[in-house]
C-alpha cells in the first residue's frame, strides 16, 4: 500500500515527463493547465501515465468531467448553473470547487485542477497509507 | 516534394508494433541545406518517419475510421547522427489506444546503434474537423505503396488485408479518374 507522499512523488514524475517542466515545478498548488502549462491533449497523455504507474482505470471523463461543461443542461451564456455546480461536486470530491463555485465562469474551470487535487483523485482509487 | 519518411514496412503486427526502414540519400534536396558541407537528416523528420510509422500502425487498428493526425512529442532523444547512406530502423510500439487518442513508443537504430528513441501521442480529430484534412483512403494508399500489406499480421496471425469498404470507396474513385490520368498512378 503506496503513501500520500510515494502517491505524490509518482505523481510528480508522470507530470514532468508529460509535461516536460522541472521537478520542483510540480508542488501540490501548482495548477496543471495555469502554472504547469497544460493543454488538452496533455489530459490523454497524463491519464495514461497514472493508469500505468498505478495499475488503475480512468474512464473518460472521471478526472475531468467535460461532459457537463459541454452540456446545455449545466450550462447557460458561459456559466455553470447550480445544479452544474451541484454535479461537479459529486463527480469531483477530490477538488475544492469553492472559489469556482463563487464565480462559475466555465473558461475558468480548466484552470482550478492542483496537482493535490490529483493525488487526491488517484487515492481515491487505491488503497493509500498516511 | 513527397510527404513520405519512410521507405517501406519490413514488419506490421495489427494493434502491437511496426517496424519501418528509411534510407538517407544524397539525392534528397533538403540534405544539401542541412548542412551544405556536412548533410545528415534533420531530427524534426525522424520524428516524423516515426510518426508516419506509428500513425499508419494506429490508422490500420482503428480500421482507417480515425483521422489520426500527430499531436505531441512528451520525449524524444537523439544518440547520433545519421548521414547519406545510413539505413535506419524504425520501430514503433502501441502503449494505449483510447478513444480520444493514442501513444507510441518508438526507436530509430542505425546498424546497432541507438540513434533516436520517442514518445509520441495522437489525436482522434472529430468530425468537425474532416474536410481539411487526409481521407482515410490516402492513409490506406499510404499503406499500400510502402508494403504494410506484404508484410502485415492481422490480430489473429493471418495477412493483413484492407478493410473491403475502403477497397471499394478506391476502386470507385479511380474509375471517375480519366485513364490517361489514372495510367501507372494507381496504387
Amino acid at each position: 500500500m503506496p503513501t500520500k507522499d510515494e502517491v505524490f512523488e509518482k505523481i510528480r514524475v508522470a507530470l514532468v515527463d508529460a509535461l516536460g517542466v522541472d521537478d520542483d515545478e510540480v508542488t501540490p498548488e501548482a495548477t496543471l493547465v495555469g502554472d504547469l502549462g497544460a493543454e488538452s491533449i496533455d489530459f490523454l497523455d497524463i491519464v495514461f501515465r497514472l493508469e500505468k504507474t498505478f495499475d488503475i482505470k480512468i474512464p473518460r471523463g472521471e478526472l475531468f468531467p467535460e461532459d457537463i461543461l459541454t452540456d446545455s443542461q449545466y450550462v447557460q451564456e458561459g456559466r455553470v448553473t447550480e445544479p452544474g455546480v451541484k454535479e461537479l461536486r459529486q463527480r469531483m470530491p477530490f477538488a475544492n470547487l469553492d472559489e469556482f463555485a463563487k464565480n462559475p465562469v466555465v473558461q475558468d474551470f480548466g484552470s482550478l485542477l492542483t496537482v493535490a487535487d490529483m493525488c487526491r483523485f488517484v487515492e481515491t482509487k487505491m488503497e493509500v497509507s498516511d | 516534394m513527397r510527404w513520405y519518411w519512410i521507405d517501406r514496412f519490413i514488419e506490421f503486427e495489427s494493434g502491437r508494433s511496426a517496424k519501418a526502414v528509411k534510407t538517407i540519400s544524397l539525392a534528397e534536396d533538403h540534405l544539401h541545406d542541412h548542412y551544405s558541407n556536412h548533410p545528415m537528416i534533420p531530427n524534426s523528420l525522424v520524428i516524423e518517419g516515426l510518426a508516419q510509422t506509428g500513425g499508419l500502425l494506429i490508422c490500420e487498428y482503428k480500421q482507417f475510421a480515425e483521422r489520426v493526425v500527430l499531436a505531441k512529442i512528451p520525449k524524444a532523444r537523439f544518440y547520433c547522427e545519421a548521414i547519406p547512406g545510413d539505413r535506419l530502423i524504425y520501430s514503433t510500439t502501441i502503449e494505449y489506444i483510447k478513444r480520444e487518442g493514442a501513444m507510441v513508443t518508438a526507436t530509430s537504430y542505425k546498424e546497432n546503434e541507438l540513434h533516436a528513441e520517442a514518445e509520441i501521442v495522437f489525436a482522434h480529430l472529430d468530425d468537425s474537423r474532416h474536410d481539411s484534412l487526409f481521407e482515410p483512403e490516402t492513409f490506406l494508399r499510404m499503406m499500400r505503396l510502402l508494403g504494410a500489406f506484404d508484410v502485415g499480421r492481422a490480430a489473429d496471425g493471418g495477412p493483413l488485408v484492407p478493410p473491403k469498404r475502403l477497397l471499394e470507396a478506391i476502386d470507385a474513385k479511380d474509375r471517375n479518374v480519366p485513364e490517361s490520368v489514372s495510367r501507372g498512378t494507381r496504387l
